[in-house]
């Protein structure tokens, strides 16, 4: 695929090489190579159950923890295999950040949420400086400043999710995987983490799996559309939308099916 | 224009109301005919279950109520602070419970001692750790299955373990552990529920900032499963409290004039002290076993009491 080398390696923040994914016998994801640029955001878009959050959740590793789970292939980070041998899942995970679909804040205060990932992993540094720092890059903090204290559930749906974006950053991730961010969220809420995407990227590499595809041609730099666990179609997001390669492609953005 | 308006909307809301009372009959209107939604009977359905329920509840408490005056009426003269203090004697007037409080007290936290991290750290391997097994299966219905087994077994597995192949004696410490196998299989599977309970979405949460799976066990996992873990053993400990046949088979005395110091005293315990006083023919003494009760009801819910400050206190915290 012409758009997989017109990246060159050198660029990548992370590569999939014949990755597949099989679940139960089920497979998942078929040979899957693609290479995502540093600090730009990545769109995978696609029907459900085309893959896209399996693909996702091979890039922290968080598929490790599904029973049944088959990975083969490669991917690789800054150029070293995350599957090889002798490789901590833990470690990557604080390296390759997530957020996931719902909200999933811990049922503690919301300075507990931002400051767990810097503890857990042995932070030495201004631990408050840290938490201020981390929720004002969510752009979470001039609404939450004066309850640090207050139970990160009486939050919103959308100010929980920038939380969680906050609770991630924390650890001072490269990559921030980001698995339909917004889909459980408001239009004005996902407006706000639109903007958020946008603007992280000045400092790490984003990738969003959605279904949404405005969405996606919004926030997003490069677009790979997945179906039925097969990557179809790689490039420039508005070469994408507007002049797409494959019959599949044009088919699910112009809402012929999926 | 606005009267005439007016009069062409009311035989529609007439007619519309008539075809729901005549729901079944007349023409097919609206759906009316393909549904037969008897409103009235499933009301009525719902009021009957209800009533039901709260029978069921009266039912319970009436019970509970009568037992408890019986028993005061039958002990609670009997019962005053000389009567705590005091030691049993073979003069009614002059017995107490205090060595069968003190020793069902050691019991109780000896127990609960060993129960509660063997059992929860049980609970957190089968759920958190192990594989999903056929091994693991099986160990699971074993636990099912051990906790419906008398409690008499266990007293005869205690004496041949405890007191006899361990060489405890008939001693508090070999009476607590007996208990404590009694209920460690309840213990794990509520423990285990409660950390099943746990969404999925928290661990996610904690795993993908790098803990670890221990750090997400210890830091997230259990303080949410904690208050239904703790429901679950204080319920488990008011069942050993209670408990007379197992301590019977290991050999706690009926009779002991002193307050147990340590582990290794022989003892007794309040279900026993009562047992004995029960099956005395003088009348007297069944005041004081009657009394006993009492005495035994208060430590219930004295542990209840403090279980609900710990889990609201565990509650607040989240």
């Amino acid at each position: 695929m012409p758009s997989i080398t017109a990246i060159p390696p050198e660029s990548a923040v992370l590569e999939a090489r014949s990755l597949s994914v099989v679940y139960d016998a089920e497979p998942a994801i078929r040979e899957i190579s693609l290479r995502i640029p540093i600090r730009r955001a990545v769109a995978f878009i696609g029907p459900s159950g085309c893959g896209k959050s399996t693909l996702l959740r091979c890039f922290n590793r968080m598929n490790d923890l599904v029973p049944g789970a088959r990975i083969t292939g490669e991917v690789l980070f800054r150029g070293a295999d995350l599957y090889a041998p002798g490789v901590d899942p833990v470690e990557v995970r604080r390296r390759i950040g997530m957020v996931f679909q719902r909200p999933n804040p811990f049922p503690k205060s919301i300075y507990d949420n931002v400051a767990f990932g810097p503890r857990i992993n042995g932070y030495r540094g201004d631990l408050r400086a840290l938490v201020e720092r981390s929720l004002r890059q969510a752009a979470l903090w001039d609404e939450v400043s004066d309850r640090l204290d207050a139970n990160a559930l009486t939050l919103s749906g959308g100010q929980q999710q920038r939380l969680c974006i906050a609770r991630a950053l924390a650890v001072e991730p490269e990559v921030l995987l980001m698995d339909e961010p917004a889909s459980a969220l408001d239009p004005v809420a996902t407006q706000k983490i639109e903007d958020l995407i946008y603007a992280l990227k000045r400092d790490l590499t984003v990738i969003i799996v959605t279904h949404n595809m405005q969405q996606a041609a919004r926030v997003s730099d490069l677009t790979a559309f997945l179906y039925m666990g097969e990557l179809v179609e790689y490039g420039p997001t508005q070469e994408l939308f507007t002049n797409p390669r494959e019959d599949r492609t044009e088919a699910y953005i112009t809402g012929r099916f999926g | 224009m606005s009267e005439g308006s007016g009069r062409a909307h009311a035989p529609g809301g007439r007619r519309e109301s008539a075809a729901l009372r005549t729901a079944g009959s007349g023409p097919p209107q609206d759906g009316a005919a393909r549904f037969r939604t008897r409103t009235r009977l499933r009301r009525g359905i719902g009021l009957a279950f209800a009533i039901l329920c709260v029978a069921a509840t009266w039912i319970g408490i009436v019970a509970l109520g009568v037992l408890l005056v019986d028993i005061w009426h039958d002990g609670g003269a009997w019962l005053s602070w000389d009567f705590i203090t005091s030691f049993p004697s073979r003069l009614a007037e002059r017995a107490g419970i205090l060595p069968a409080l003190a020793g069902s007290l050691w019991v109780l936290v000896l127990t609960a001692c060993v129960a509660f991290p063997i059992g929860v750290g049980t609970a957190i391997w089968l759920v958190e750790y192990a594989p999903d097994s056929r091994w693991n299966r099986i160990i699971q219905t074993n636990i099912a299955n051990l906790a419906g087994v008398p409690s008499v077994v266990y007293g005869l597995l205690g004496l041949a373990v405890f007191v006899r192949a361990l060489a405890l004696g008939r001693s508090i410490l070999a009476g607590a552990l007996t208990l404590a196998l009694l209920i460690l299989p309840v213990i794990i599977i509520a423990a285990q529920e409660a950390i099943r309970a746990v969404p999925v979405s928290i661990r996610e949460g904690a795993y993908a900032l790098g803990a670890t799976r221990w750090q997400t066990v210890r830091h997230q996992v259990l303080p949410i499963a904690l208050p239904g873990i703790l429901t679950g053993t204080i319920l488990s400990l008011s069942r050993a409290i209670g408990e007379t046949a197992p301590l019977i088979v290991i050999g706690a005395a009926a009779f002991v004039p002193f307050v147990p110091a340590r582990p290794s005293d022989a003892f007794t315990v309040l279900p026993i002290q009562i047992f004995n006083w029960i099956s005395r023919p003088q009348a007297e003494f069944h005041h004081l076993a009657a009394a006993g009760i009492l005495v035994l009801l208060v430590v219930l819910l004295g542990m209840n009491a403090v279980a609900i400050l710990l889990r609201n206190r565990y509650a607040k915290k989240l």
